[in-house]
């Protein structure tokens, strides 16, 4: 086969594996907009504050540590243990559980039969508020995320696959943290769907992300539901902040993360599961093929970012609800 | 209500009676939230406990405290332009932006205003021609100087030729990025290595096509134009790519230490340039520990200190300080004005002895400031990380630029700016 031929499968493989990473971060939104109806601004920002948390439990950092040295006058910033990467996780989702907990109790509750702009609105509020608290408990500074996930490309592909091509041709070239990635989603994506099929919580939640008002009427809590939504939210958005906050270092620019989930969620829709599974593939194949083939060869490149909102508008002309959204009937 | 109008009067008698405070008022445009903050924490850092230091142990400058400003820009060029209107009138002596987008903006309100700005190692580069550009400062060196800089690096290793080499410039699709594509064309052109340019958008959370294409081209080098998470992930896909770190260079905003400390052991034997040399022993650091840290006035928790950027900081401060300093012995007033300061920063003269009294010897490059020179020496270090150590090793002594190429593009620059503007060049 032709090298560039053989490059360009590559550069669709790769941008399969970063579709994934895209759809964990659109999984959180469309968890949270299908049972509430709310878009949730915040839930990059969650991506981040559960990394830094997963770090600082991980590290044994001392939270609001700058605080208490302000205040007391101390010079305390590590407890001097180190937690392994599981048990560290297992804290964190319980922080994620007590902040849905918390974003239930004092932002939802008060806001039932709002206008949806205005729940939009809380969760800017609730974006900014969470960034600097995320700053105030655990500082600004970048921090290294090791929990042991492997990256860099994969040999054992490289050399398996270099004879398909020429001279000009290394293998192809796949990241073993985007390969972890893609096992990660796929597990999530299945636990959810059982969850949401086989479970007495799972059904309510479904039934709530129906109609609202037939749920309360059954007897299913509305408030619970917030809850566990918001907490299953919280975890993917702690999935994703692990995936792409071990390529960066954990800073806050991770929040930037849900910049590129906007495209999935209009191309996939905003209450699909498999829509933003398969959205994020679309989306991220897309992009990583219009800049091998055309971005960087004639448009100067970077063309990314702007590219994938292309391509979910051209979905959107021909179906506005997305590709996996529910369908719009009014009736008069 | 009566009550209320009394206190109000009561107040306004105060504000009115209140003598002028005799400063030195420094503005530190910071940057301690959003994206960018890991960058501008250190830096405004080291910026203020020098000042904070000179107050304490010297009573400030020439008898003079310096009253520093801190005001938050979050990297945001409307914030940074806000808060530099919200300062100016509090008698600002120099502004610091520490942003390239903030610089531009504040280029032609600073000049209107009087109020020099120095824009150390970023900014637009040919400011550096102070017959056009009167009120900025681009000293010691300009992101020009940088580029070339790291060429004239390659040529040392490379036996003088770097005929038929590729060099790839992975950059941040932003004017700041896009700044030493110029000088690396024309330095292409006479050194004969092809150059290939790959564009990463803000904020460089994803590379993955930029690198996919390096892994395909495989230049001989790859240089970065990069900042904030841009740094990080370029580092860490070099790695994953397996590129030789020993061939990837950065420039100086892009060798800090929170640029390669995600990638750990990975990103060793990474290169990046650096405008000052970086060493923890230097005695000034005893001097911020006593007479700050110690006393609890320390700008941050302390931690940065010796830090590439801490240093880089405290060291744009000690310029300032003695553009001050000379500028009091120029017109033999130690209260001066903004428009003494940029006298004191055009007379500016740093030798080996100077940076002796700063207690940093040889933390930069000797330099002179003039009318028609406001870039300074145009020199830079290049510097390796050795992840094993944590710790960045300087590989060279200071490297020139090559200023046949880069003073022409400077004039060529300038020129065309005055033009534009209606600026009558001319240093008198």
């Amino acid at each position: 086969m032709p090298d560039q031929l053989l490059y360009g499968i590559e550069a669709a493989v790769n941008g399969l594996m970063a579709g994934v990473l895209y759809a964990l971060v659109a999984l959180g939104f469309v968890l949270i907009f299908k049972s509430s109806g709310i878009f949730n601004y915040a839930q990059g920002v969650f991506a981040l504050f559960s990394a830094l948390t997963l770090v600082g439990i991980m590290e044994g950092q001392v939270p609001f540590a700058h605080l208490i040295n302000s205040i007391f006058g101390t010079e305390v910033h590590h407890f001097g243990w180190h937690v392994p990467a599981v048990l560290a996780i297992a804290f964190t989702v319980l922080v994620m559980v007590g902040l849905a907990i918390l974003v239930e109790r004092y932002i939802l509750r008060h806001l039932v039969n709002q206008p949806d702009i205005i729940l939009f609105m809380a969760t800017i509020g609730l974006a900014y508020f969470m960034e600097g608290f995320g700053d105030l408990m655990w500082g600004s500074d970048i921090k290294t995320l090791d929990i042991g996930i492997p990256q860099g490309g994969s040999f054992w592909i490289e050399e398996n696959t270099a004879w398909l091509g020429g001279e000009g041709f290394y293998g192809f070239f796949i990241d073993r943290l985007d390969i972890v990635a893609a096992c990660v989603a796929a597990v999530l994506v299945v636990g959810l769907t059982l969850f949401s099929q086989y479970t007495k919580q799972g059904r309510a939640l479904r039934a709530v992300a129906d109609d609202h008002q037939a749920a309360l009427s059954v007897g299913i809590s509305l408030r619970f539901i917030w809850v566990l939504v918001w907490s299953i939210a919280g975890v993917v958005a702690l999935v994703a902040g692990i995936m792409w906050g071990s390529k960066s270092g954990v800073q806050f620019s991770l929040s930037l993360i849900a910049l590129k989930a906007l495209p999935v969620l209009m191309l996939g829709g905003f209450t699909s599961i498999p829509g933003a599974i398969v959205g994020g593939l679309i989306i991220g194949m897309g992009e990583k093929l219009f800049e091998f083939a055309i971005g960087a060869p004639f448009l100067g490149g970077a063309t990314e970012n702007w590219f994938a909102y292309v391509l979910a508008l051209l979905f959107l002309v021909f179906r506005p609800q997305g590709l996996f959204g529910e369908k719009i009937i009014e009736r008069v | 209500m009566k009550r209320l109008k009394i206190a109000s009067l009561a107040l306004a008698g105060m504000m009115a009676s209140a003598p002028v405070m005799a400063d030195l008022v420094i503005p530190d445009l910071s940057y301690r939230t959003g994206p960018y903050a890991a960058g501008g924490i250190p830096f405004s850092d080291g910026y203020q406990d020098y000042f904070a230091m000179l107050n304490a142990r010297d009573g400030g400058i020439g008898g003079e405290e310096v009253r520093l400003i801190e005001c938050e820009t979050g990297y945001n060029t409307e914030k940074g332009v806000e808060c530099y209107e919200a300062t100016k009138g509090e008698g600002a002596l120099v502004y610091q932006p520490l942003s390239t987008g903030i610089t531009y903006q504040l280029i032609p309100k600073a000049t209107a205003d009087g109020i020099p700005l120095h824009t150390m190692g970023y900014g637009r580069t040919s400011a550096a021609n102070g017959a056009v550009f009167r009120n900025v400062f681009n000293y010691p060196a300009n992101y020009w100087d940088g580029a070339s800089v790291i060429v004239n690096h390659l040529l040392n290793e490379n036996g003088g030729s770097l005929d038929g080499k590729t060099l790839a410039l992975i950059y941040h699709n932003s004017a700041y990025g896009k700044e030493p594509i110029r000088t690396l064309e024309e330095l292409s052109k006479k050194h004969g290595f092809s150059l290939t340019t790959i564009a990463v958008d803000h904020p460089g959370q994803e590379q993955k096509s930029q690198w996919l294409q390096i892994r395909r081209e495989r230049p001989d080098f790859v240089v970065m134009w990069g900042w904030g998470v841009m740094n990080q992930v370029a580092v860490q896909e070099a790695a994953n790519i397996r590129f030789p770190m020993e061939n990837f260079y950065g420039n100086w905003w892009a060798g800090a230490e929170h640029d390669v400390t995600p990638a750990g052991a990975a990103a060793e034997g990474y290169k990046s340039l650096n405008m000052n040399r970086i060493d923890p022993d230097l005695p000034v650091f005893a001097d911020i520990k006593t007479h700050v840290h110690d006393a609890g006035n320390a700008a941050g928790d302390g931690s940065n200190v010796g830090s590439v950027l801490y240093t880089r900081g405290m060291y744009a401060a000690m310029l300032a300080a003695e553009a001050i300093k000379t500028a009091q012995e120029m017109h033999g007033e130690s209260d001066i004005t903004p428009a003494m300061m940029r006298d004191g920063m055009e007379a500016l003269k740093v030798s080996a002895a100077t940076m002796e009294g700063w207690g940093a010897p040889a933390i930069g490059p000797e330099f002179d400031v003039s009318c028609a020179d406001h870039g300074g020496s145009g020199m830079g270090i290049v510097q390796q990380w050795n992840a094993g150590d944590g710790k960045w090793v300087a590989l060279t002594d200071y490297i020139e630029s090559d200023a046949e190429v880069i003073d022409a593009l400077v004039v060529e620059d300038s020129e065309a700016f005055a033009a534009e503007n209606g600026i009558e060049a001319g240093c008198n």
